[in-house]
């Protein structure tokens, strides 16, 4: 450890703001675009089987339409 | 060879028929240049300092302007789709089409160029490397600029984008071409900046127009 | 040689690679980076001259470094695609793009924070940094192009255009840029031999450097994977694979649900 405590660790020798400033953004960063990539993944998951499920109606429909004729 | 002459008469016919299109950059270049001193400073020793990169900004800018007319017409009254489609060499045409687009746009530019250089307090030395450096720099816009063009050509709101990706790509010509007009304005040689602007010049008039034609075929999809 | 990539040209076979690398880039990235950071934050030296801000320098160098390479990533991506025609090129291409721009970002903003301290300003306008904001704008541009277009094959084709001619940029700008005075530091890990650097201080950094790279990888399989859901939307193996997970996934919610209630 190069540091004597937790505190002198946070303190940075100073430079405490530019550091955790850096860290921190660069987490933020990383964690946003991984979080959106995987709920446009999510989303589209879902969108798929929502349109499949509306083609599997709409085809429903028009048999019962044409059975009815 | 007369194919080509067509080509070129037709595109420069075509110009002139539209005079307004081509006036209109221009004189965005002398409005824009004449906001620098109105809006930084006119002392003399400022504009002399800041002038070469002011001229060569709005000749980029203006250019970007201009250059959304060389495949537009073409494209939404079909003939692009004729060239294509005609046996000719896609690369052969285009490299036609950007050199009439260049006199048409950027002849003018040169005419103007002293009246901005007036404007901007620039040295007779400085005006020289001036005119070398537009002589050798804008056919590279013009080259490279077609690229870009034709990938846009059949976007709706092409205009902006076509600046976003085109400004990134012209950054190094403007600091070859700033770095040798401010050479001169120190008595100091700069056939170095020169030789590489050429360069570059050479680079893209060989492989541009493969690249202008796979853009013009890729946006006839 | 390359014999081996061909079946990738296949949406689905793409698809399957990715999910099968997936958890192991993202074991990797966070095996990497948590040692990379825990070792360069607490049990490096401190340098001599810059104290402790120079802990910086465990995001801003591995995040340069990659910048550059998911561009030429993504410019040989193009590359592939328009030589042999492979959708599965364009959409790597894009997958990659905004993870590029992110550690564009991170490198840029890591970079202004370290040089405050360090040189009393947050921008110069010297080599380096004027190369890297040059990158975030290609980065930009191409993600821009790409999303002008309806057609998403068209839309490859455009963006991996302005892809390639944006990498010959590259080296030019860096190179040109080299006229101005440069107040960036050199390279750090230019010579493989003879690293200016300790090796204390070294090994954080390579391991970083994996750990971003792994980052990047994972990221990217996600994103692929999207894309190439977005584009084949209408094949009977994506939507057996989607039905597959939804319901899954709705089983989940509904066994959490009946454990809440039951709770």
């Amino acid at each position: 450890m190069q540091f004597e405590s937790f505190t002198e660790f946070l303190n940075m020798g100073g430079y405490a703001f530019y550091v955790w400033l850096s860290f921190g953004v660069t987490f933020v960063a990383m964690a946003m675009i991984a979080i959106q990539s995987f709920i446009k993944h999510r989303n589209l998951m879902k969108q798929v089987v929502v349109e499949q499920e509306r083609k599997a109606r709409i085809k429903k429909a028009r048999l019962q339409q044409q059975d009815s004729m | 060879m007369s194919l080509y002459q067509g080509v070129f008469k037709r595109d420069m016919h075509i110009a002139f028929k539209q005079k307004a299109e081509l006036v209109q950059p221009l004189m965005f270049l002398l409005m824009v240049v004449t906001l620098f001193p109105l809006g930084v400073s006119p002392s003399p020793d400022t504009l002399q300092r800041i002038g070469p990169g002011v001229i060569w900004i709005a000749a980029i800018l203006s250019s970007l302007m201009a250059m959304e007319r060389l495949f537009r017409d073409d494209f939404q009254d079909g003939s692009l789709e004729q060239y294509v489609l005609s046996g000719m060499p896609l690369s052969a045409v285009s490299a036609v089409k950007v050199a009439a687009h260049w006199l048409v746009s950027f002849v003018p530019l040169l005419l103007l160029s002293p009246l901005l250089a007036m404007f901007l307090n620039l040295t007779v030395d400085m005006y020289i490397a001036l005119v070398l450096t537009l002589l050798l720099g804008t056919p590279l816009l013009s080259f490279i600029g077609a690229i870009a063009v034709g990938l846009t050509v059949g976007l709706q709101k092409g205009g902006v984008l076509l600046a976003l990706l085109l400004i990134p790509v012209f950054i190094p010509l403007l600091i070859f071409a700033t770095s040798a007009v401010d050479s001169a304005a120190l008595q100091l040689p700069y056939h170095a900046q020169l030789a590489i602007i050429a360069a570059m010049l050479l680079l893209a008039a060989a492989l541009a127009p493969f690249a202008i034609a796979y853009s013009l075929k890729v946006s006839q999809n | 040689m390359w014999k081996w990539l061909h079946p990738y040209a296949k949406t689905e076979r793409a698809y399957q690679l990715c999910s099968t690398l997936q958890p192991w880039f993202w074991v990797g990235a966070f095996v990497c980076l948590s040692i990379g950071t825990v070792w360069g934050l607490a049990f490096a030296p401190q340098d001599y001259q810059q104290g402790d801000s120079f802990r910086i320098i465990y995001i801003h160098v591995p995040s340069a470094i990659l910048s550059m390479g998911t561009y030429v990533a993504m410019a040989i991506a193009a590359l592939v695609g328009m030589v042999w025609q492979w959708r599965t090129a364009y959409m790597s291409m894009i997958a990659m793009a905004p993870i590029g721009a992110v550690m564009t970002f991170i490198a840029l903003f890591t970079g202004a924070a370290w040089g405050k301290p360090m040189w009393g300003a947050w921008w110069v306008w010297d080599a380096r940094l004027t190369s890297e904001l040059i990158l975030l704008f290609l980065y930009m541009g191409v993600i821009a192009l790409y999303g002008a277009f309806e057609d998403k094959q068209q839309a490859g084709k455009a963006a991996g255009v302005m892809a390639l001619v944006g990498v010959v940029n590259i080296p030019i700008i860096h190179y040109s840029v080299e006229w101005w005075n440069t107040l960036h530091q050199g390279a750090t890990i230019s010579k493989f031999d003879n690293p200016s650097i300790a090796p204390e201080m070294l090994w954080p950094l390579l391991i970083n450097l994996l750990g971003f790279a792994f980052f990047i990888g994972a990221v990217t399989t996600v994103r692929l994977r999207n894309e190439i859901v977005l584009r084949e939307v209408h094949r009977p193996w994506v939507q057996v694979l989607a039905t597959k997970q939804v319901s899954k996934q709705q089983s989940g919610d509904a066994i959490n649900a009946s454990v809440k209630e039951g709770s």
